[in-house]
C-alpha cells in the first residue's frame, strides 16, 4: 500500500510528497519491521534497483510474508527528478538535516516526518551509492559509537566490506545516526557509483535484505547464503590515495580487488601537452574498494581507498564466501 | 601594502588557483581579515574592497601603529565567483565546512589547511560571513559560544547587536569556529546582503572594523563606537514562517521596529492573487531579517524579529 509519510505544498501548485510502499501480511504481521531508504542523495540511485526488486520478490511470494517491510524509495524526490545531489531550491545536504523539527523550516519539517515514521523499525537499511566521482564496491559504514548494536546486523547483509570509522561532530546530523541514537538500528550501505545503476550490486544487496528478514522473523521463505564480509575495524587499516596533481585520471585498476605494493592504480595525464603527470601506485598491499570514478581531478581529489590486508589474508576471505552463513528463522 | 600569496593550487586548463592576500604593517600578527568563500558572496568581496582602500589610505597616512601586522584575505574562492558557483566548481563541497582543514585530503580541505595555516596564526580574526538564506539583515556581529568567545570585546565594533550562537554540529567545521579553537579572537560580521551589493551597510561594517581595531591599538585615534550595542543570543531571535507558499510580499524592512500583532507581509496565491495568509509578529521588537525572493516556501522563515526584552 502506497502511503503518504510527509508533504508540503510548494510556491506554484505542486505538492512535494515523500512516499513509501508497506508490504505486510493481511493479518497485520508480528510486529516485526524493516524499513528500506534511499534516495537521500538525488544523485545516488543504485537502491532504485533494489526497492523494485524487494517488492517484486515479496509480492511474488506474499505468502512467507510474516513482518512489515516499509520501502522509501525517494527522500528527496526533488532532487532524483533534476539529477541534484542536494534538496534543490535550497542547496542543501538532505543528509545534515536530521533529526530535523516539526516546528522547523521546510527542509526541517520533513526530516522531522520522516525520522517518526521509521521510529520503532526493527532494522532500518540506508541506501547510498558514494557520489558521481567515486566508485564502490558493496559495503556498510558503521560509525564506531554503534558498533556493537549495528555489526551483527551488517555480518548478514551480503555485502563484501563492513567499516568501522571513526565517529565526527558533523555526522551527528546524518538520518543513520539520528535513528542509531534513538535505538532504531540503522545500516549505511555504499555501494557502486552516483547517476548509475550497477544491477549486480542491486541484486548482491536484495539477496542480504532478504538474509537479514529471515533473521528478524519478517520472511520466512528461501534466502540465500550471504557473504562473510572482511570487516575494517581500526582507521589506520584504510589508506587514502588522494591526487597529487590536478589532471584527467585514467584508471588502470578495477575495485573490489586485492593490489600489490606499489602496482599501478591510473594514471593523470594532461591531455593538452601530451605528457604524463603521475603514476599512481599503491602505496600498501590491500583491499581496493573504492576507485575514481570520474576523470577530472584536483590536487587532492581522492583517488582510492585501500584496506591494508595480506594477500592471505584477501584470499581466505574469498575462500570462505562459500562457507558464508546461512540465516536462521529469527535468530537476530 | 605588499601583496603575498596565501594558497596556489595549479590546475589543468584554468589558471592557477590562487588565494591572495595584503598585508599592512609589520611585527605581532595582530588582526586577519577574511572576505568571502563562496562564489556568490559578492557583498563580502566588496566589504575587503572598501576595507582595502581605507587601510591603504591609512598606511599612507601614517595612522597605522607600529609593530602590528594586519592581513587582508579578499576572496578564497575565486574559482567559484568566477564561474558564477557558490560552491567548489568541481566537487560542490563548501570551503566554510573544510576547518581547520587537512594538507593531504581532498581539494577544499587543503584549500581550507592552506589558509587556516596562516590566518591561526593572528590574535584576532574578521570574517565577512553571510548566511544561506536569501534575504536583508541588520548589520551586526555573530559569535559563536565555544567557551573561548569575547562578547563583551566585540562591543567596540559599535554595531547595533552582537548575537552570541550555541554552536550546532555542523558548525565545528566552520572558519569561525576553528579560528576560537586555535585561540583566535574570532567575529563574523554580517552586513544586509550577499549576492547583491549594498555599500550603505557595506560602509557600516567597515567603518566598524576600524572602530574596533581603534579600541585594539592597531589604529591611531580614539574609538568612537558608532551606537551601543546589545548583546543576545539566537534564542531571542523569533522566527516567523508562513504556514502557506506562494507570493512573498513583505510589508517591512530589517531595523524596523515593530508591535505583537503588527503585519509583517503577505503571501499571496501565485495563479489568483488572493492574500492567503498575513503575517503577523509574534512579539514587540525589531526586524532582524527580512526574506527578499518573489516566492516562499511553506514553514520556512521569512521574517525574524528580535524579541524586546520588557
Amino acid at each position: 500500500m502506497i502511503e503518504k509519510i510527509t508533504s508540503v505544498m510548494l510556491p506554484v501548485d505542486e505538492e512535494l510528497r515523500i512516499q513509501k510502499n508497506r508490504l505486510c501480511p493481511e493479518d497485520g504481521g508480528n510486529g516485526k519491521r524493516i524499513s528500506i531508504v534511499t534516495g537521500i542523495h538525488g544523485d545516488e540511485l543504485e537502491g532504485q534497483y533494489v526497492c523494485y526488486e524487494l517488492i517484486r520478490r515479496i509480492t511474488e511470494h506474499p505468502e512467507y510474508l510474516c513482518g512489515t517491510v516499509d520501502v522509501y524509495p525517494a527522500m528527496n524526490p526533488l532532487g532524483i527528478d533534476s539529477v541534484s545531489r542536494g534538496i534543490p531550491g535550497f542547496d542543501l545536504d538532505m543528509n545534515r538535516l536530521f533529526p530535523g523539527s516539526l516546528d522547523g523550516a521546510m527542509t526541517e519539517y520533513l526530516a522531522a516526518g520522516i525520522i517518526n515514521d521509521l521510529l520503532g523499525s526493527s532494522l532500518c537499511i540506508d541506501i547510498h551509492a558514494s557520489n558521481i566521482y567515486l566508485t564502490e564496491m558493496p559495503q556498510i559504514r558503521i560509525n564506531e559509537l554503534h558498533k556493537d548494536m549495528l555489526l551483527p546486523y551488517a555480518c548478514r547483509a551480503n555485502v563484501d566490506f563492513v567499516w568501522i570509522h571513526g565517529a565526527s561532530t558533523v555526522l551527528e546530523a546524518t538520518l543513520a545516526h539520528s535513528l542509531n541514537s534513538r535505538q532504531t538500528p540503522t545500516l549505511v550501505v555504499e555501494m557502486g557509483v552516483g547517476m548509475r545503476i550497477t544491477k549486480e550490486y542491486g541484486e548482491q544487496l536484495t539477496e542480504g535484505i532478504f538474509s537479514l528478514m529471515k533473521s528478524l522473523d519478517i520472511w520466512r521463505g528461501p534466502a540465500e547464503t550471504v557473504k562473510k564480509p572482511l570487516i575494517g575495524h581500526r582507521p589506520d587499516e584504510v589508506c587514502f590515495l588522494n591526487a597529487p596533481v590536478s589532471g584527467i585520471f585514467q584508471k588502470e585498476s578495477a575495485h573490489g580487488v586485492w593490489v600489490a605494493k606499489g602496482q599501478s592504480i591510473g594514471k593523470i595525464i594532461d591531455p593538452l601537452r601530451g605528457k604524463l603527470l603521475a603514476d599512481v601506485t599503491a602505496p600498501q598491499e590491500g583491499l581496493l574498494f573504492t576507485i575514481r570514478e570520474y576523470p577530472v581531478v584536483s590536487e587532492g581529489s581522492l583517488l582510492a581507498r585501500i584496506l591494508q590486508m595480506s594477500r592471505e589474508r584477501w584470499e581466505e576471505s574469498v575462500g570462505a564466501e562459500r562457507g558464508g552463513c546461512h540465516a536462521g528463522n529469527g535468530d537476530l | 601594502m605588499r601583496e603575498t600569496e596565501i594558497f596556489r593550487l595549479p590546475a589543468l586548463y584554468r589558471d592557477d588557483f590562487r588565494i591572495t592576500g595584503y598585508r599592512f604593517g609589520q611585527g605581532e600578527k595582530a588582526l586577519a581579515v577574511v572576505g568571502s568563500l563562496r562564489g556568490n558572496e559578492y557583498q563580502q568581496i566588496y566589504m575587503c574592497s572598501l576595507l582595502m582602500r581605507r587601510l591603504r589610505q591609512l598606511e599612507e597616512a601614517g595612522e597605522l601603529c607600529e609593530d602590528r601586522e594586519i592581513l587582508v584575505i579578499p576572496s578564497l574562492n575565486p574559482y567559484s565567483m568566477n564561474i558564477g558557483r557558490r560552491f567548489w566548481p568541481t566537487d560542490n563541497t563548501d570551503v566554510n565546512r573544510m576547518f581547520p582543514g587537512y594538507s593531504l585530503g581532498e581539494t577544499t580541505q587543503r584549500i581550507a589547511a592552506g589558509v587556516f595555516d596562516k590566518v591561526s596564526k593572528y590574535r584576532r580574526g574578521i570574517q565577512f560571513a553571510s548566511f544561506y538564506m536569501p534575504g536583508r539583515y541588520l548589520p551586526h556581529v555573530h559569535i559563536m559560544q565555544t567557551g573561548f568567545e569575547q562578547a563583551k570585546k566585540a562591543e567596540s565594533f559599535g554595531l547595533p547587536y552582537i548575537v552570541l550562537r550555541r554552536p550546532r554540529p555542523y558548525d565545528t567545521t566552520t572558519l569561525n569556529y576553528n579560528w576560537q579553537i586555535w585561540e583566535t579572537e574570532a567575529y563574523s560580521l554580517y552586513s544586509s546582503t550577499t549576492a547583491v551589493l549594498d555599500p550603505v551597510s557595506g560602509e557600516q561594517v567597515v567603518e566598524s572594523v576600524l572602530q574596533y581595531m581603534r579600541a585594539e591599538g592597531l589604529l591611531r585615534g580614539e574609538a568612537k563606537p558608532a551606537q551601543p550595542s546589545e548583546i543576545i543570543s539566537d534564542a531571542q531571535i523569533v522566527s516567523v514562517r508562513p504556514e502557506k507558499a506562494g507570493l512573498f510580499r513583505p510589508l517591512v524592512q530589517a531595523g524596523d521596529p515593530v508591535r505583537a500583532g503588527e503585519k509583517l507581509a503577505c503571501i499571496q496565491d501565485v495563479y489568483l492573487g488572493d492574500t492567503l495568509e498575513e503575517l503577523t509578529s509574534p512579539c514587540d521588537g525589531i526586524v532582524f531579517f527580512v526574506h527578499d525572493e518573489p516566492l516562499t516556501y511553506a514553514n520556512t522563515a521569512v521574517c525574524k524579529i528580535i524579541r524586546r526584552t520588557p
